[in-house]
């Protein structure tokens, strides 16, 4: 198989086990961890396969092309670095698998388990291999998201969700400013590919933003890392299971930090800023992690400041900007990564046979666990730097680079007594987690009595014990080519010589190391007095804690400041709001004419036609009419906008727009019947005099000059448009190819149903959905209980038919439109044919499916009118909704048709035929595409109408059950 | 006649502005469509005024495009003037349910305190 569709499968396979391990059943242990053990071997298995490619700089690329005009591609690239992290991620995630699977309890849903850490893995492997700066930040995102997700696990606990959250907010906050710095990188090198941002590195070392770009890059490397200030969430974050931190917070996602500052090192370190934001940094990381660590009581809290400190080691290296110091970093990633993980899971098993993590209840475990306890110590010495073992190696490393001059500072001058000073609590962490929990006296009051556990859960300390020792003892046989491929990937031809000999002879670093290891022990011992009090946190500082000034902050931004500003800037009333938007809107119509000098042609009187004029007085005359009387007359102020309406209907038929004049008259006829329909369930409105306050005047005043701006703006704005010139448009081109690619002469038409055939079938969509919200709403509608007693006038003609005894009762109000009704019955026909007929003619001549379908609606509702609604519905029941579900479904359909001649969606096709009797008729798809236009507007205008109509005789029958109800109440 | 046009744009502008900053919903729904006709006569309009000139074509004569109306306003209106029914109808089926369900025909759902 070729090697680059593998790199594909390295992000697949976790993420499909992921989702098939979330399928299974809650008590499926074993399947679930063979599901895990079978996707995380087979990675491991991938990334192994594909080391051949890596080796000797070689770099494996996988491209699918996403966006490729905008360079955003999804592409995956596999280097020696990236390579080596993915056999720790899959690697150490087949043994966490493993232990995972003796640790979780039964009772625990183990589903979810191992679906977010299948799914974990994939992100933080698509994260290291990721070949485009936007695909690794989503997938960088995705880590924290799972990483949340794993330490909530137990989300029962309030613990667990409060240290979920933190982690979430300080990595994710992270992760956006490194989402910024990476787009600021993109824009500088002026590609988001990796490939072409690693070798512009002078490029964006001279740019100006290059400190922005860098600052941003570090707070996303810094808090996914831990790095002081940001390291808090990392020790809260150990209320998440054991597997999970031993996995998570050792080996992968917090190493993710510092595989970025790896990554982008040959472009971004060796500066000023680098030197001193990532040293200062990692440095006091380093110290404060390893000083906090000594006085932790909890066994997981102590490996967490551990690891702290040790990324902060990490990080020193990488800043002080020499290939020799690079080398040391990627070194300690993977050894930290092996002791780290190790002895977590060491952590995990005390925790699992002793029943606490608490140091002070732990002791003398020694004879319990034989085995466990070797194991534990060995790794502890690797984690303290006892020669012979893996951190033994790159603990000297970085200490000769520590006393390397690389800028002359305070912080280089310090460097070699904090390195030594932090190794030294590094020894006595290690040896009070030794002494407290496996020597001294017997363990009293334990929950559980311990004994050693499976020895399947054992296994994978064993393992990464063992690669501890052998790394130590013979590091250049065994991780010495690998560690050179990953290396050499970084730095290039930077790459410096460098010897992973065990013996170097007695120099420096060596003395340095001797003094650490015994300055350590003696510190212990100075201490023991101390430690044994069990007051956890360190001395002096220990009420400072990060978690409180971070919950602090957090309550302050998101209750009081969000609380302040809802006061002070927020309403609920909606007239305020309004005016605001209304004057945004206003001043930024208004700032391009203030800034810009446009033209302004005086009008010309000459041209003007009286009767164009006078139409638009009685426009202008209706619209000031219908502003006035819309409070108290609402009848009058509709048929007032009615007349607005029909000036616009005339306007657009005055300058060539049949098509618009048309369908304007027929919505008009629509929207007056429907607003009619609703007027029946306001409240009434008697014109009563207010005595107004000076406060209504003025808020008078402001609406009214306010308006007045906006109309006169608007005004302004068409009259300048208007008079200007009309620059070329693509008009010309629909045009020209209205007949000979549409087939149509009425060229609005070709352009709604062909050329633009995919906007109009969102806009029937968008149709559809309307009427189907009103449906849904007004099945739910309930009147205010004013307007539930029968109109007035039908009240007033009730009466009379009870006074006259000729008269039956009920019978004006049935009769009252007798003769209307009647002509109105007669017209059903017409209108059908009237409608077929705008139908049929639209492609060539004004008219249309929006129009038809109108017009078929309006056909409907003066049945409807005529005769009544139970009169209607007993003939004819026109189902609104399938006339809906019809139109779309056609328009889908046609739209799809051309896809199985191979065109894109849409794609109309034209032929005339001759009709006996009708003549020449257009027979396109877009016919049948505009055949599903009519259907929905038929269907959604008639729902609207309808379902307002409806409620007359819901709340009819809501006034019969009121009686009922009164009566029975009697 | 630009003029015109365009005066009657802006007193439909107006009075539907006035309209929206009134305290009652039939208000607002009636100032709503008035300023729905204004942005439909002035996105009409960004084609400039042509007499006489519908953009209906007579096949197989040469086409000169200067001698219509502009069609892609119309399109993008003819649209417009639909979905504006959809939405009017939309809002009137809100506002009755408002004041079915608060009792009043104030936009906020409650009298104002005065």
């Amino acid at each position: 198989m070729h090697s680059e569709p593998l790199l594909l499968y390295l992000i697949l396979l976790p993420f499909m086990g992921s989702i098939f391990a979330a399928l299974l059943p809650t008590n499926a242990r074993n399947a679930e961890a063979w599901l895990a053990g079978f996707v995380t071997i087979t990675t491991l298995f991938i990334v192994a396969y594909l080391h051949p490619w890596v080796a000797d700089g070689g770099v494996a690329r996988y491209a699918i092309e996403w966006l490729p005009e905008l360079g955003l591609n999804f592409t995956l690239r596999l280097d020696g670095f990236a390579w080596m992290f993915s056999i720790l991620i899959t690697g150490i995630g087949f043994l966490v698998v493993l232990y995972a699977r003796y640790y979780m309890s039964p009772k625990d849903p183990v589903p979810r388990f191992f679906s977010f850490l299948l799914a974990f893995m994939g992100a933080m492997q698509g994260m290291v291999i990721s070949g485009n700066l936007i695909c690794l930040a989503i997938f960088w995102e995705l880590t924290s998201i799972f990483s949340f997700l794993l330490i909530g696990y137990w989300h029962h606990n309030a613990t667990a969700r409060d240290s979920a959250r933190m982690a979430l907010i300080i990595t994710g906050t992270g992760g956006l400013c490194l989402f910024a710095g990476l787009i600021i990188i993109g824009h500088i090198v002026g590609s988001y590919e990796l490939d072409d941002v690693l070798v512009a590195g002078d490029k964006i070392r001279q740019h100006d933003l290059y400190t922005l770009a860098l600052l941003l890059i570090l707070m996303g490397a810094l808090t996914k890392s831990a790095q002081f200030p940001f390291h808090f969430w990392l020790p809260n974050a150990m209320s998440a299971p054991t597997p999970v931190s031993a996995y998570l917070h050792s080996a992968t996602m917090v190493k993710a930090g510092v595989f970025l500052l790896a990554r982008f090192w040959p472009v971004m370190s060796g500066t000023d800023e680098w030197f001193f934001i990532v040293g200062l940094a990692g440095m006091s990381t380093l110290l404060l992690g390893a000083f906090f660590a000594i006085f932790q009581q909890d066994l997981k809290g102590l490996l967490a400041y551990s690891t702290i400190s040790h990324l902060g080691l990490i990080t020193t290296l990488l800043s002080l900007g020499s290939p020799l110091a690079a080398v040391a970093a990627i070194f300690h990633m993977i050894n930290h990564a092996t002791f780290k993980a190790s002895l977590f899971m060491a952590a995990g098993i005390i925790d699992h046979e002793a029943g606490t993590r608490d140091m002070r209840k732990l002791s003398g475990l020694f004879s319990f666990l034989p085995i466990t306890a070797t194991l534990a110590m060995v790794a502890s010495a690797a984690m303290a730097g006892v020669p012979l073992l893996n951190g033994f190696l790159s603990k000297e490393m970085f200490f000769s680079e520590t006393l390397e001059q690389h800028r002359a500072s305070l912080l280089d001058g310090v460097a070699p007594y904090a390195a030594t000073i932090a190794s030294a609590f590094a020894v006595t962490y290690s040896i009070r987690f030794i002494h407290t929990v496996f020597f001294g006296a017997k363990p009293a009051n334990l929950p559980r009595k311990p004994h050693e556990p499976p020895r399947w859960m054992r296994l994978p300390i064993e393992f990464l014990v063992l690669v501890c020792l052998i790394v130590g003892i013979i590091p250049g046989l065994t991780i010495g080519p690998y560690l050179h491929t990953a290396v050499v990937s970084v730095l290039g031809e930077r790459t410096p010589e460098y010897s992973l000999a065990v013996w170097h002879g007695i120099n420096t670093p060596l003395i340095m190391s001797v003094v650490a290891l015994t300055s350590g022990i003696l510190f212990y011992l100075a201490l023991r007095k101390y430690l044994a009090q069990g007051l956890d946190g360190p001395p002096v500082i220990r009420s400072f804690k990060g978690k409180r000034i971070f919950e602090q902050i957090l309550v302050t931004i998101s209750w009081r400041w969000a609380r302040w500003i809802e006061t002070h800037f927020g309403t609920q009333r909606l007239q305020p709001q309004l005016r605001l938007v209304v004057f945004i809107a206003f001043a930024a119509g208004f700032w391009p004419f203030y800034t810009a000098n446009y033209h302004f042609n005086l009008p010309v009187f000459a041209d003007i036609d009286p009767i164009f004029a006078l139409v638009w007085c009685i426009g202008i005359a209706c619209a000031l009419g219908a502003a006035y009387q819309a409070k108290y007359h609402r009848l009058a102020a509709l048929i007032l906008m009615s007349g607005a309406g029909l000036v616009t209907c005339i306007t657009f038929i005055w300058f060539s727009a049949p098509d618009l004049a048309l369908t304007q008259l027929l919505v008009e006829i629509v929207t007056t019947i429907l607003i009619l329909l609703g007027l029946r369930w306001l409240p009434k409105r008697r014109e009563i005099v207010f005595k107004d306050t000076l406060t209504d005047h003025i808020r008078r005043y402001r609406d009214f000059f306010l308006a007045a701006a906006c109309g006169g703006g608007m005004a302004m704005i068409a009259y300048i448009t208007m008079t200007s010139p009309l620059p070329s448009s693509i008009s010309s081109y629909f045009l020209e190819h209205a007949y000979p690619k549409g087939g149509g002469t009425n060229v609005v038409n070709v352009i709604l149903v062909d050329f633009r055939g995919f906007d109009t079938f969102g806009e029937i969509t968008v149709l559809g959905i309307v009427a189907l919200s009103i449906f849904a709403l007004l099945r739910r509608f309930r009147p205010a209980p004013d307007s539930i007693e029968i109109p007035e006038q039908q009240r007033i003609q009730n009466a009379y038919d009870k006074a006259h005894a000729d008269r039956e009762d009920g019978e004006t109000v049935r009769d009252y439109l007798k003769v209307a009704s009647v002509i109105m019955q007669w017209m059903f026909p017409c209108i059908i044919l009237l409608a077929a007929y705008l139908f049929l003619r639209g492609h060539d001549l004004p008219g249309g499916g929006f129009a038809a379908g109108i017009t078929m609606a309006t056909g409907f509702l003066l049945l409807y009118i005529a005769g009544g609604t139970r009169w209607m519905e007993d003939r004819l029941h026109m189902l609104p909704m399938r006339w809906i579900a019809f139109g779309l479904l056609l328009a889908v359909l046609t739209g799809m048709g051309s896809w199985l001649i191979g065109f894109p969606f849409l794609t109309s096709y034209f032929q005339y035929m001759e009709v006996p009797f009708i003549g020449k008729i257009p027979i396109a798809t877009a016919l049948l595409f505009d055949l599903g236009v009519f259907a929905l507007v038929v269907g959604a205008t008639a729902l609207i109408l309808i379902a307002l109509a409806h409620q007359s005789i819901r709340s009819h029958r809501s006034r019969t059950t009121e009686t009922t109800k009164r009566e029975e109440n009697t | 006649m630009e003029l015109i046009l365009s005066l009657g744009i802006g007193v439909l502008v107006g009075s539907g502005t006035w309209l929206l900053f009134r305290p009652r919903t039939y208000q607002v729904i009636i100032g709503l469509a008035l300023l729905s006709y204004a942005i439909n006569l002035f996105i009409f309009s960004m084609g400039r005024l042509t007499v006489n000139a519908p953009p209906v074509i007579q096949p197989g004569t040469e086409i000169d495009p200067a001698a219509f109306a502009d069609p892609i306003p119309q399109a993008l209106v003819l649209t417009a003037i639909v979905i504006g029914f959809a939405t009017t109808a939309l809002f009137l089926v809100v506002l009755l349910a408002t004041r079915g369900l608060t009792g009043t025909d104030h936009v906020d759902g409650k009298e104002d305190d005065r």
